[in-house]
């Protein structure tokens, strides 16, 4: 009532009209789009960078001319065979986590429900640990056990946590304690294994891109190319869904089938991003919340959180291999910066008296 | 893990609320514990006696009183020395695990607080892992004390980020800032480990959780933190039962409510740092027998909190009998038979309908 009451003296000093807000949302919007243009440009500066550095540097005029099918000595091999595939895979794992985390902190509603949180990449990293180890299996079906791996393990998560209310906080739960029972058998897995598997498979679990080869990269690809489209054509969905159940459902979103779709396509692109390059650690879970920070708030959250994911797998694997004394895999790379971070949303949420 | 304390009056004792009493059949609670206890002597005998290698009755005792006499003879009896200590650490590791999870459900009035969900012992893992890798520590008690430093920073990290935002430490915010934390903390101990191939395999089987390479000296290098541990536990038993009915209550009947919170999570953070500093990171064994307790005995911290070491010390040294005998002649390693074992369980206990406070 007294909201009532002082509504005509707010007025009369500041009146808020549609053109404002017409104003303020081109602004954003403009933002944005400035933003997602930088990190793009971003992407392509870093991928053509990992090309042309390495152990031997090649001028930019003759990786271009490999680029464009020619037969350079030397330079074809380095950059075609060896650099290209790697920078590529390098983003692409990027962009798939990036989108599928983000899918899932989006959905769920939590910024630290990502999938290598809630058991997905748990559930990979155990079949292809199984496949390595136990059925000494090559790269693709190895591929294959860590796809279906996390799919099935996805879809058991869910018909555990359904239930009549509160799907989502069960859901994560579930994952918790699912990712946890399946360490502890890949740990089992490792324990037992021959000296030279339990290299091959602590390489793999690390997640790295050394020896990155086509094979790996088009699965990956044919991946991206159906899912990705699938979740932007959901964007819209996956904003209602933030708002709670009764109001998606309110607002026209037939709910249980938006979210099983939108956990298969995330849950792909995790799984499939998984088998090529292993679980590079924490990509999925920063991507989100680093993209929301850059971006500002407002539009979907995909593309830029795709962009992210790609920044932080070209970076992290750049710094792997050249700005530290020894070479590390590009999964403990991203690994460390997990902390951090988890310390910096402490401090910041701390501050602005926010919600997790 | 009910919230049905609130039907009772302010002026109750805060030792044994009416309602609860009722519920936990009181009298039937001595009875429970020496059952508790039997089952773990029967199980101890068990290990003693069970193996890779068979060895008779007879056998065993012959071979017990060789070791008490100090000179071991022969396969058999030199096997049953072996299993002595071992058997010894699945005893107090699981006593330990019990009691440091039935004090931490407790302290953080929390059905999912434990020691594995809360990232404590990768906290502890972490620290010994770089206390091994540029420190050169090599003794158990040296890791026991960077263990507990460990534990503790990761316990109260999480506790902050868990408790962050509205509705303080919710179950489902706790458990995710802990899986978290506990990602986190892997991803930096293979940091750690990867570019060391000198202690890669050592701490490798190390981060299993077992109790397979017990010795007496391990055992006695941890005895003193776990009994000093479990000292402060017990005392603050009746605390926590003053805590169970919520911070205002509990200082309107005279509790120091942050001072007992904090003496009774260092007490659960030296008992689990301890433990996994000997065994390694074993999980779920202090969230699954405070809860599989507290149906026996009720929420009565007195009673809980020793039947919680009973149970814990019978939980995994069956466990570790388990993982003898189903893949004989190897092993599997008790951490992972009570992951497995408590996955579940832990499963079972988020989709009931009622995952709210202590």
């Amino acid at each position: 009532m007294s909201a009532l009451e002082t509504r005509p003296a707010r007025a009369g000093t500041a009146v808020v009209t549609a053109e404002d807000v017409a104003r303020g949302r081109r602004r954003r919007s403009q933002r944005r789009r400035a933003v997602v243009a930088v990190m793009a440009v971003l992407v392509v500066v870093l991928l053509a960078t990992s090309l042309v550095v390495g152990q031997t540097t090649y001028p930019p005029g003759e990786v271009l001319r490999v680029l464009l099918g020619e037969e350079v000595p030397g330079a074809s091999f380095t950059v075609g065979t060896l650099r290209l595939p790697r920078a590529v895979l390098a983003v692409l794992t990027g962009v798939a986590f990036g989108l599928g985390g983000v899918t899932f902190q989006t959905m769920l509603r939590n910024p630290l429900a990502s999938p290598d949180v809630i058991g997905i990449t748990s559930a990979a990293s155990a079949a292809a640990t199984f496949g390595i180890v136990t059925l000494s299996l090559g790269a693709s079906q190895v591929s294959t056990f860590a796809i279906a791996g996390g799919l099935s393990v996805a879809l058991l998560i869910y018909a555990l946590s359904a239930g009549r209310s509160s799907a989502t906080t069960r859901l994560v739960l579930v994952g918790i304690g699912v990712a946890a029972m399946l360490d502890s058998v890949t740990t089992y897995l490792l324990s037992e294994a021959a000296v030279w598997d339990q290299q091959a498979a602590s390489r793999w679990l690390t997640g790295s891109l050394n020896g990155a080869t086509w094979e790996q990269v088009r699965p990956l690809l044919v991946a991206l190319a159906l899912l990705g489209p699938l979740l932007l054509l959901l964007s819209r969905d996956l904003a209602a869904t933030q708002l709670g159940d009764d109001t998606a459902s309110a607002l026209g979103v037939r709910v249980g089938r938006t979210r099983l779709l939108l956990l298969v396509a995330a849950v792909g692109l995790v799984a499939f991003a998984t088998a090529a390059a292993g679980p590079i650690a924490f990509v999925a879970f920063l991507s989100g919340p680093i993209a929301a920070r850059v971006v500002g708030p407002g539009g979907s959250p995909l593309v830029p959180a795709a962009l992210v994911g790609a920044l932080l797998v070209l970076v992290a694997d750049l710094a792997g291999q050249h700005a530290l004394g020894t070479r590390l895999p590009v999964g403990v790379v991203t690994g460390v910066l997990g902390a951090p971070y988890l310390v910096y949303l402490v401090v910041r949420t701390h501050r602005t008296g926010g919600s997790l | 893990m009910t919230p049905a304390v609130a039907p009772s009056p302010a002026g109750a004792s805060p030792a044994a609320p009416p309602a609860l009493r009722a519920r936990g059949g009181a009298h039937l609670r001595p009875l429970w514990l020496l059952v508790g206890v039997g089952v773990l002597l029967g199980l101890v005998a068990a290990s003693v006696g069970v193996g890779s290698r068979e060895v008779g009755a007879r056998e065993v005792l012959a071979a017990l009183g060789a070791v008490l006499g100090g000179s071991v003879d022969g396969f058999d009896q030199a096997s049953v020395a072996v299993r002595l200590p071992r058997t010894a650490l699945a005893v107090l590791a699981g006593a330990a695990l019990g009691v440091a999870g039935a004090v931490m459900q407790g302290v953080t009035r929390n059905p999912l607080a434990d020691p594995s969900i809360l990232g404590v012992n990768t906290g502890a893992a972490l620290a010994v892992v770089v206390g091994i890798a540029f420190f050169g520590l090599t003794s158990a008690a040296s890791y026991a004390w960077v263990a507990i430093a460990g534990a503790a920073v990761a316990a109260g990290f999480v506790y902050t980020v868990g408790s962050l935002g509205r509705g303080g430490a919710t179950p489902l915010k706790l458990a995710l800032a802990g899986a978290a934390t506990a990602a986190a903390l892997t991803s930096l101990t293979t940091a750690v480990v990867l570019p060391r191939n000198d202690i890669a395999l050592g701490v490798r089987s190390w981060l299993v959780g077992g109790v397979g390479g017990a010795t007496w000296g391990s055992v006695q290098q941890v005895l003193p933190f776990l009994a000093a541990g479990a000292l402060v536990c017990l005392a603050t038993a009746r605390t926590l039962n003053s805590l169970a009915l919520g911070d205002d209550l509990a200082a309107g009947l005279g509790e120091r409510v942050a001072l007992a919170r904090g003496v009774a999570s260092a007490g659960a953070v030296v008992l689990c740092g301890a433990t996994t500093a000997v065994t390694g990171p074993i999980a779920f064994v202090g969230l699954v027998v405070p809860h599989a307790c507290r149906l026996l005995v009720g929420v009565d911290h007195r009673w809980l909190v020793p039947f919680s070491a009973v149970a814990g010390a019978a939980l995994l040294t069956g466990a570790d009998v388990v993982g003898r005998v189903v893949a004989r002649p190897a092993e599997i390693d008790v951490g992972i038979v009570t992951a497995l074992v408590g996955a579940p369980l832990f499963i079972a206990l988020v989709r009931r309908q009622r995952i709210r406070e202590l």
